[in-house]
């Protein structure tokens, strides 16, 4: 492309009156091209490339959240460092050497890892439902949109409502069918207040999942299902034969889509289990030390290491999706 | 039994169990809501009585929520920030799709890559440096902060859609407009504004829903009860102690926060399947 724009250019400098013209207006395009960007690309870096770049470099500096102007330069010592006591004995600082930080990786892996699985395995079954032909389809399809639709916070506030220990009808069910025989305290209790978080998830995000499967479902061509018919395939062996293998590239992209989100997640924790080490995340652990604990060097460490771990899916998501950079032309 | 029978009672079977999957997936999907919906319109004492159907009838819930408190002035709020942010998020990025879709120059790969890696940022890994750039610029807990800091998801989003939309536009649209000599703003106007209408409303709808809903830069950057938006509002909605939760309140705020966005969604239903599917937005 840069090529023939040079050729255009070569040709209008012999003074080739049509050339000229298409010369003029490739450059025009181009000028205009870059006009249209800018204001797009300004904001872009002003919102995210430099306040990555600051909170970057913050995390190796001993900023303080009320003279973020008087932070020195300490190296990694935010991220790992030892010093040695005059008896002899090494103590290990920074986030790495950090229990609270490990914990906090844990219970985020744990959260994204189970509520991605059960969102895949149910976002598949919800997408063959919607996939399939039946009377009611189009209301089933604007019902699991309702999950969605609601804002993550509220949603938070409405299950923590139906958990509630005393007055949830979560409990009330339960105690009904004889499930349980005492009421649980499922937000409050270390052993079930994860289970609760990643419930509310998968609950919110299916819809989702079952969208993007459902795209993926709609592409594989009918006649490929006719044929096995005719052959006497078994549905279930068409399901795994068939289906899986032609919807498993958009599967991936959606898994690990989700698992980006999933790794990130703050609202529902900070809302359904405040202030519980049990469930504390990444993020949330990042957010309290930043703003609430005065560690803001050490809040910007955290949130530098998510940053990166981060990357890492982002990159795995770019090359398995093959998204098309190319911006240009249909082939 | 009879071959026929048993093929029957197969069939029987099968489609039982398929509308019991159907049954379940709706009761689960909408059964939440409206515990909310019978939850704020139950007071005092009927609150902490479970019941399943609505037995009692009362309007106090909204009408604390709509008087006491600044809920009404944080649902302004909310609607005022998620406007501005998709007018300017749609502004720059028709103009940048365009731009990137249409015009062949080199760096456009970069620079799509560059978006898209935006739309994938934990929040958090930005909320330190933003906070210092917003409280520099002197716009700390105001709603002009959270304005700035929604275009981190809101614009890479609508660039990306807005640019596979128009990339899949033919090349013969533009060409009696170049040749009558348009300029491309001309040509944004005249030429694409026109055709692109459905993806301007389900970007611009995705975008407003994801302003709407946001949390994160809302707690961080907005400090006093008037400024809030209403997600921020709900998660702080408390009682006088930790055992006084107006849950009643709570639930009306929530529903008056939930159903302008449950009527957009349902009336633009295959739209912002079509939209979420082409650029996948967080949820």
């Amino acid at each position: 492309m840069t090529l023939q724009a040079a050729k255009m250019a070569d040709s209008a400098s012999q003074g080739l009156g049509r050339q000229v013209e298409r010369s003029d207006l490739a450059n025009q395009r181009l000028r205009s091209a870059l006009y249209f960007l800018l204001p797009m690309l300004l904001t872009l870096a002003a919102v995210a490339g430099w306040p990555l770049a600051r909170s970057i470099y913050f995390s190796f500096t001993d900023a303080s959240l009320n003279k973020l102007g008087e932070a020195h330069w300490i190296g990694f010592s935010n991220y790992f460092s030892w010093v040695t006591t005059k008896s002899g004995k090494t103590i290990y600082i920074g986030v790495l050497s950090d229990p609270i930080w490990w914990n906090a990786v844990w219970n985020t892996v744990r959260f994204s890892v189970i509520s991605v699985v059960l969102e895949t395995i149910f976002g598949m079954a919800v997408a063959l439902i919607l996939n399939a032909d039946f009377p009611g389809r189009g209301f089933v399809r604007a019902a699991v949109l309702i999950p969605w639709a609601i804002p993550t916070i509220v949603s938070a506030k409405i299950w923590s409502w139906m958990l509630n220990d005393q007055f949830g009808m979560i409990n009330d069910i339960l105690l009904r069918l004889h499930l349980i025989t005492d009421k649980i305290a499922w937000t409050a209790n270390d052993q079930t207040s994860l289970y609760a978080i990643i419930m509310v998830d998968v609950w919110k995000t299916t819809p989702f999942m079952a969208l993007l499967i459902l795209a993926g479902l709609q592409m594989i061509p009918k006649d490929v299902y006719e044929a096995a018919d005719v052959d006497g395939v078994h549905p279930v062996k068409q399901f795994y034969r068939i289906t899986l293998p032609l919807v498993w590239p958009a599967l991936m992209v959606a898994v690990i889509f989700r698992m980006l989100d999933a790794m990130r997640i703050f609202d529902l924790v900070y809302v359904l289990t405040p202030n519980s080490a049990a469930t504390k995340t990444m993020s949330v652990l990042a957010r309290e030390n930043l703003f609430d604990f005065d560690k803001f060097a050490y809040g910007s460490t955290v949130s530098t290491l998510l940053f990166l771990i981060l990357a890492v899916f982002v990159i795995l998501y770019m090359w398995l999706g093959q998204i098309r950079f190319d911006g240009g032309e249909k082939t | 039994m009879s071959e026929e029978f048993r093929y029957q009672l197969w069939k029987t079977t099968k489609w039982t169990a398929f509308y019991f999957a159907v049954l379940v997936l709706c009761v689960v999907s909408i059964f939440p809501f409206y515990y909310a919906v019978l939850t704020s319109f139950k007071s005092g004492t009927d609150l902490f009585r479970v019941s399943y159907f609505p037995d009692t009838f009362t309007l106090e819930n909204y009408a604390s929520v709509m008087t006491q408190g600044s809920f009404p002035l944080n649902f302004l709020n909310s609607i005022i920030v998620s406007a501005i942010v998709v007018a300017i998020s749609l502004l720059l990025a028709v103009t940048a799709a365009y731009a990137l879709a249409r015009v062949r120059f080199r760096g456009r790969g970069i620079i799509l890559l560059i978006i898209l890696s935006v739309s994938m940022f934990p929040q958090i890994a930005v909320l330190a440096g933003l906070f210092e750039l917003i409280s520099a610029m002197g716009i700390y807990n105001t709603l002009l902060a959270v304005i700035f800091a929604y275009m981190i998801f809101t614009l890479p989003f609508t660039v990306w859609v807005l640019t596979t939309f128009m990339r899949d536009l033919p090349v013969e649209i533009e060409e009696a407009a170049i040749v009558d000599g348009a300029s491309p703003w001309i040509i944004i106007r005249r030429v694409f504004l026109p055709l692109m209408w459905p993806a301007l409303v389900t970007t611009g709808l995705l975008a407003f829903i994801a302003a709407w809903n946001e949390f994160l830069f809302a707690l961080t950057f907005l400090s006093s009860n008037t400024t809030r938006t209403v997600t921020v509002a709900i998660a702080l909605l408390s009682g006088a102690s930790e055992h006084e939760v107006p849950w009643g309140i709570i639930m009306a705020a929530s529903v008056i926060v939930t159903v302008p966005l449950l009527v957009l969604v349902l009336i633009f239903q295959r739209k912002i399947v079509a939209g979420l599917t082409a650029g996948g937005v967080k949820g």
